[in-house]
């Protein structure tokens, strides 16, 4: 299994990725985001976390113009799986490979915690290892994680199953961290490849950090 | 030379978190008579062009693929 994690200038989360993944046996490689084509026997492209050109504009809209992401739409549109975490779920979104976009969270704050998440569909490759309505405990950490996306677009998220997580306490009822549209935390294409959430899970793969539930969200991709 | 000025804020009915801040704010500062603030940015630039039709059109499409992320936000462009 290769997977290849998109380095942008001020992407901050590729070293815990390229953990995360390097300790559940994937062969690894990290792209800088000039590159003009991804490594050979890509199986996996990650966006990883971290302020891309400084946040600068809004979140991941300037990352997307990076020569690298040209590539990616093209392996996204050819059914290639990706996944973006954090920054890497706005740069998606403003890629326009994920609907929606995110906004900056409610109460204006940047959130860092731990928090608990209700998988919602798991009939995708990213969740297949847990079980719908399981709850997992995984680190936030951002200024813009509210989910926008209009009533249209929200119809089509539920009829397609594209909602996978949702934000939670540690009993599935709802607790709404950043003021996402239907406590949204993480969601999928249509077609079920490209993948993108607020949530850390590379940062929640030992007990001793406080979670290793993200141990199952990164095997999923992997087994 | 042009200048242009792009205003871009939220869509109405997208909920403007700082605003209702500021909106808040003022209220408790006294500031009473006001009915809502909206917190948007202003881009300006200079163009080469002194043809006002082509620096619009050039700007709409900037606003389109870049300046404005028209899923949640608005856009005003005036030239000066």
């Amino acid at each position: 299994m290769k997977v290849s994690i998109v380095q942008f200038p001020g992407t901050n989360c590729e070293y815990d990725t390229r953990d995360a993944f390097q300790r559940l046996g994937a062969t690894t490689e990290i792209v800088w985001h000039k590159a003009q084509i991804l490594p050979e026997n890509t199986d996996l492209l990650v966006i990883a976390g971290g302020f891309s050109y400084g946040d600068y504009l809004r979140c991941g809209a300037i990352a997307r113009f990076s020569p690298i992401m040209k590539e990616v739409t093209t392996y996204a549109n050819n059914g290639g799986t990706v996944l973006g975490i954090c920054n890497g779920f706005q740069v998606l979104t403003e890629a326009g490979l994920l609907p929606g976009a995110l906004k900056r969270n409610d109460n204006l704050h940047f959130i860092s915690k731990h928090h608990h998440l209700k998988v919602i569909n798991n009939d995708n490759i990213f969740l297949k290892k847990l079980p719908v309505n399981s709850i997992i405990n995984i680190p936030i950490a951002h200024h813009d994680g509210n989910y926008f996306i209009d009533k249209n677009g929200l119809i089509e998220l539920e009829k397609n199953n594209q909602i996978l997580l949702k934000y939670t306490n540690a009993h599935g009822e709802i607790q709404n961290p950043n003021g996402s549209v239907k406590s949204i935390a993480g969601i999928c294409n249509k077609d079920k490849n490209v993948f993108g959430l607020m949530p850390h899970p590379e940062r929640a793969m030992e007990l001793i950090l406080g979670s290793d539930d993200g141990l199952a969200m990164i095997q999923g991709f992997l087994q | 030379m042009i200048k242009a000025i792009v205003n871009i804020s939220l869509k109405t009915g997208v909920l403007d978190s700082q605003g209702k801040a500021v909106h808040h704010a003022l209220d408790s500062l006294d500031f009473k008579g006001v009915s809502d603030v909206r917190i948007g940015k202003q881009i300006i630039l200079k163009l080469d062009t002194d043809d006002k039709m082509k620096g619009m059109k050039d700007v709409e499409k900037m606003c389109e693929e870049l300046l404005a992320n028209t899923v949640i936000e608005d856009y005003e462009i005036e030239l000066v």
